[in-house]
């Protein structure tokens, strides 16, 4: 049986779920938590996301998205223009070339990739700010966010692994 | 879709013709990356200009979303409160009696303040008009330290106006949009703010580190500054009015001035946006950058 338009409407939708869960990552990064001493060293909750699209389903979270999430993460979070863009598109090729290696790996495997890629992709920011203004930036804020970000991997890749069973259609 | 071979979604969709594609425009989009930083670099005001649009776009959802986190934050603060209730009352009773001799100090400053005025024919400070606004974003990370609040254009902001909190300068307008405006905070690396330290109207110019802590630069050799100064706007060069309270020197160590801000980024709820009348500093460079 060929499937109807609804059903077609159905799947194409649930299809554009990974973007558009990694973007609220993006703004709910933003919202102001007031939580004395975390603001500083706030994870960069998108690397979690645009890490666990590129392992399980790439071709849902096409280069293009990584990009312009990106230019929306430097938008709000004040980097300069392209910083994050190219951190993520970064982060996305890199792991999109060792999902050979990562596949069917219990999760603190995966966790331990997430370890290594989120701490190159701090030391790339690092150095893309530093040289962008001029001046070496606080290595500690910076260690510590990368710490949190790893902290909260478990959680969010929990959350996304749920989705992406229940929701995102399968592969085909 | 691509011929199912076995292997994972990611090799299979890099190895399909639609995968050359693929990794065409990853390299493109590489490219373009770099070359925003590039052409930011290059044109700082049209790159601004292009943030403060999604920001603006963005001002809405960032309020919707503030709104339940700020009450949260409320709460918890409330049950706080509540536990140390009678510390604190006890505290704010020695506050009250103190604060009641100033007052008496401050009445009588004032009337001398006055009569000497007159004598003087002095001329006051331009009146400030104020903006309240509230603080809808703090993207936070260690990169970057800015806010977002939801007032904009259309209430009066412009750009290079002081940002006050309750306890003191926060920062200044970097950006503007209709309904939201950006605020550098003075911890941001890229704040420089011509202050005054202590009793002995020091000048100098206190420098943001993206830590919680600030520093003094450009010194006169050998001046007489000690921990616990009150640091201040000096009002120099036109971007703040004078006398706004920044922080306290908190460390003299090899020459370094480490000056803690009053500023507490966690806390700030809502801001007060100063408006002087003055030009500042950035309007000029703006304004310029117009003409040309």
């Amino acid at each position: 049986m060929r499937p109807g338009v609804w059903q077609k409407l159905d799947v194409a939708s649930r299809c554009m779920t990974p973007v558009a869960l990694t973007l609220a990552l993006v703004i709910v990064n933003a919202v102001p938590l007031k939580i004395p001493g975390l603001t500083p060293v706030l994870p960069v909750l998108a690397l979690i996301g645009v890490f666990h699209w590129a392992l399980y389903r790439p071709e849902l979270l096409p280069p293009v998205t990584v990009f312009l999430i990106g230019i929306v993460q430097d938008t709000l979070a004040g980097t300069p223009l392209g910083v994050y863009a190219l951190v993520f598109l970064a982060v996305y090729g890199g792991v999109v070339m060792q999902q050979r290696f990562f596949l069917g790996k219990s999760f603190t495997v995966v966790w331990i990739g997430f370890l290594i890629v989120a701490a190159l992709a701090s030391a790339l920011t690092w150095i893309l700010v530093a040289v962008l203004h001029g001046a070496l930036i606080n290595p500690k804020p910076v260690s510590f966010q990368f710490i949190m970000t790893v902290g909260v991997y478990p959680a969010v890749a929990w959350i996304l692994m749920r989705w992406q069973n229940a929701i995102v259609p399968a592969e085909d | 879709m691509a011929v199912n071979e076995g292997k994972p979604g990611g090799a299979r969709v890099l190895q399909s013709s639609k995968g050359v594609a693929l990794r065409f425009a990853y390299v493109f989009l590489i490219v373009g990356a770099v070359g925003l930083m590039m052409l930011g670099k290059i044109d700082h005001i049209l790159v601004e200009r292009y943030r403060t649009v999604v920001t603006d776009a963005l001002a809405p959802v960032m309020d919707v979303l503030s709104r339940p986190a700020a009450s949260i934050a409320n709460l918890i603060e409330r049950g706080q409160a509540l536990i140390d209730l009678r510390a604190e009352n006890d505290r704010l009773r020695m506050e009250r009696d103190r604060l009641l001799q100033w007052q008496t100090l401050a009445f009588e400053l004032e009337a001398r303040n006055r009569t000497l005025t007159d004598l003087l024919r002095f001329v006051p400070d331009p009146e400030a008009r104020f903006v309240a606004a509230r603080v809808v974003a703090d993207t936070g990370g260690a990169f970057a330290h800015a806010l977002l609040v939801n007032a904009g254009e259309r209430d009066g902001v412009a750009k290079g106006q002081a940002v006050m909190a309750g306890d003191g300068l926060v920062g200044r307008i970097v950006g503007v949009g209709g309904r939201s405006a950006r605020v550098m905070l003075i911890t941001d690396l890229n704040s420089r703010i011509p202050v005054v330290v202590s009793d002995g109207r020091i000048r100098s110019i206190l420098a943001g580190e993206n830590s919680d802590r600030l520093r003094l630069l450009h010194l006169v050799p050998g001046a007489a500054v000690a921990v616990g100064d009150r640091v201040v706007t000096s009002g120099h060069g036109g971007a703040f009015p004078p006398d706004l309270p920044v922080g306290r020197v908190t460390q003299i160590k090899d020459g370094i001035i480490t000056v803690k801000p009053f500023l507490d980024r966690e806390r700030i709820e809502a801001v007060r946006i100063i408006d002087y009348g003055l030009k500042g500093i950035l309007a000029d460079v703006d304004a310029k950058a117009v003409q040309q």
